[in-house]
């Protein structure tokens, strides 16, 4: 467990804290810590009961903060804090799909899954996908929210959808909702079941990007519709990109539209499948990742109840286990696509969540692990963010 | 007309009971969440159909149908359906 020390640690005043960021089945925590990242001070539960999808803090104001809610029972909304939990306000008008044309199935938003901040000139934009499948975006912080572009009743990507059976256990899921910070009309988006998609004009088109990426034996990679990408992050170098998928670790670099699987360098007995994915913040070879396994039934336990991180740096030539200071054996949880993510520190600090309620941090880039909290509900989703 | 609240929506109303209008339930909705913003849409989906959990009683009879007339003086219960453990 990391505790605090007696004396305040010194740091200089320029030096941002962190918060991490806590998304529940059960609610939300947020733990904040200054620079050295040795002593956290706790807030939470915050919406004790509701199921919270994904917590995110604005980086470019440094004080909105968004969670995506439901209950087992009440439909799914989006509440705003402006005073770092504080406080919070519902969005006036969350998520939710226009009425689809004729002869074509009405969908309806089950939960908001996935929040991103737009780009750094559009201030106060947002995106944010949903279950089932669907981008979305608001242009006031979080407050009100409108169908982003037309692919939602595009009758091609009905197909890629599939059906409430196709998606995740928990929903088909739009997700990894990424902005290029050179141009705010490139954007990606991940979808579960339904691949990666890309548009340069703003989402008036997009285009598959699936070429090189694996799909489950005995299915034809060729339909978009198999494709299960389960985090997919750009590097510090937006031509970078990273993908945990269903069948295994891959790397992209643009201008090629080909992924290289580069998760065939993990150990043959631990292998490569996984749902989390994280990248350093200002190398692009580097980056994390959280094997589970996904042999036989896909049991999504820690291969042989062995936990560990893994991280290459070397852009997945090769991958290197960090699980000191982790269990030695007996681990039966997983980590979830949004539950690992690192902060901006130097070295960076990695966190991730656990499906049994644990959250675990390194300050030194994974090469030590403590825990950070336990006894939570199962995390869906962990966050970092630079705080004052 | 009186409308009885469940417990996961007194975060909105903070009362068991409320007081709203409307000549349908559809209308009736609508002022509940003209007074209490954000209620409607955690009971009723973005094509105006009831949640899973969610029920909705007038005179004690369910009703799933929006459109369905109300008089001032019928008596109203949400109610939420809860299952499993």
């Amino acid at each position: 467990m990391m505790k605090a020390k007696k004396k305040p640690t010194k740091r200089s005043p320029s030096k941002p804290g962190v918060a991490v960021l806590v998304a529940t089945r059960k609610g939300a925590w947020i733990y904040r810590s200054d620079a050295a990242r040795r002593a956290w001070k706790t807030s939470g539960p915050h919406f004790l009961g509701h199921i919270i999808n994904h917590m995110v803090l604005d980086p470019r104001d440094g004080r909105t903060l968004l969670a995506a809610a439901k209950t087992g029972h009440l439909g799914p909304t989006v509440f705003r804090s402006t005073d770092l939990g504080k406080s919070w306000k519902e969005a006036a008008k969350p998520p939710a799909f226009a009425k689809s044309p004729e002869g074509m199935r009405d969908r309806s938003v089950d939960h908001t899954f996935w929040l991103t901040p737009a780009h750094a000139n559009e201030p106060n934009v947002w995106y944010a996908g949903t279950s089932p499948q669907g981008l979305f975006r608001s242009e006031d912080g979080g407050v009100t929210w409108a169908p982003f572009s037309s692919f939602h009743d595009d009758p091609i990507f009905r197909e890629w959808f599939g059906s409430e059976q196709d998606g995740t256990p928990d929903g088909p899921k739009l997700h990894s909702i990424l902005i290029d910070p050179r141009d705010a009309n490139h954007l990606y988006f991940a979808m579960s079941g339904g691949g990666v998609h890309e548009t340069r004009d703003k989402g008036k088109t997009w285009t598959p990007l699936v070429k090189g990426l694996e799909v489950v034996e005995g299915f034809d990679a060729s339909n978009i519709a198999f494709h299960d990408p389960h985090c997919v992050r750009m590097t510090s170098d937006p031509d970078r990109l990273w993908q945990q998928n269903h069948c295994g670790i891959y790397r992209l670099d643009r201008p090629s539209t080909e992924w290289v699987r580069v998760g065939k360098a993990m150990p043959k007995k631990v292998g490569d499948v996984g749902l989390p994915m994280t990248v350093h913040p200002r190398d692009p070879d580097t980056a994390w990742v959280f094997p589970m396994d996904g042999g036989g039934v896909w049991p999504r336990t820690s291969p042989d109840g062995i936990a560990g991180a893994f991280v290459t740096r070397n852009a997945g030539k090769s991958w290197k286990r960090l699980s000191s200071g982790m269990p030695e054996g007996q681990v039966w949880w997983t980590v979830k696509r949004q539950a690992m993510a690192a902060d901006k520190g130097d070295p960076v600090g990695i966190y991730y969540g656990t499906t049994s309620g644990e959250v675990w941090a390194s300050r030194n880039e994974g090469e030590k692990w403590g825990v950070l909290a336990r006894h939570l509900p199962e995390i869906y989703a962990v966050e970092t963010a630079e705080i004052g | 007309m009186k409308v009885l609240i469940p417990t996961p929506l007194r975060s909105y109303t903070r009362q068991r009971q409320v007081e709203a209008e409307g000549v349908t339930v559809g209308a009736l909705l609508a002022d509940l969440d003209r007074q209490y913003p954000g209620i409607r849409f955690r009971m009723v989906d973005e094509h105006d159909r009831m949640r899973r959990h969610m029920r909705l009683f007038v005179n004690g009879e369910q009703v799933f149908d929006l459109t369905r007339p109300l008089k001032a003086t019928d008596d109203i219960a949400i109610v939420q359906a809860l299952s499993g453990g």
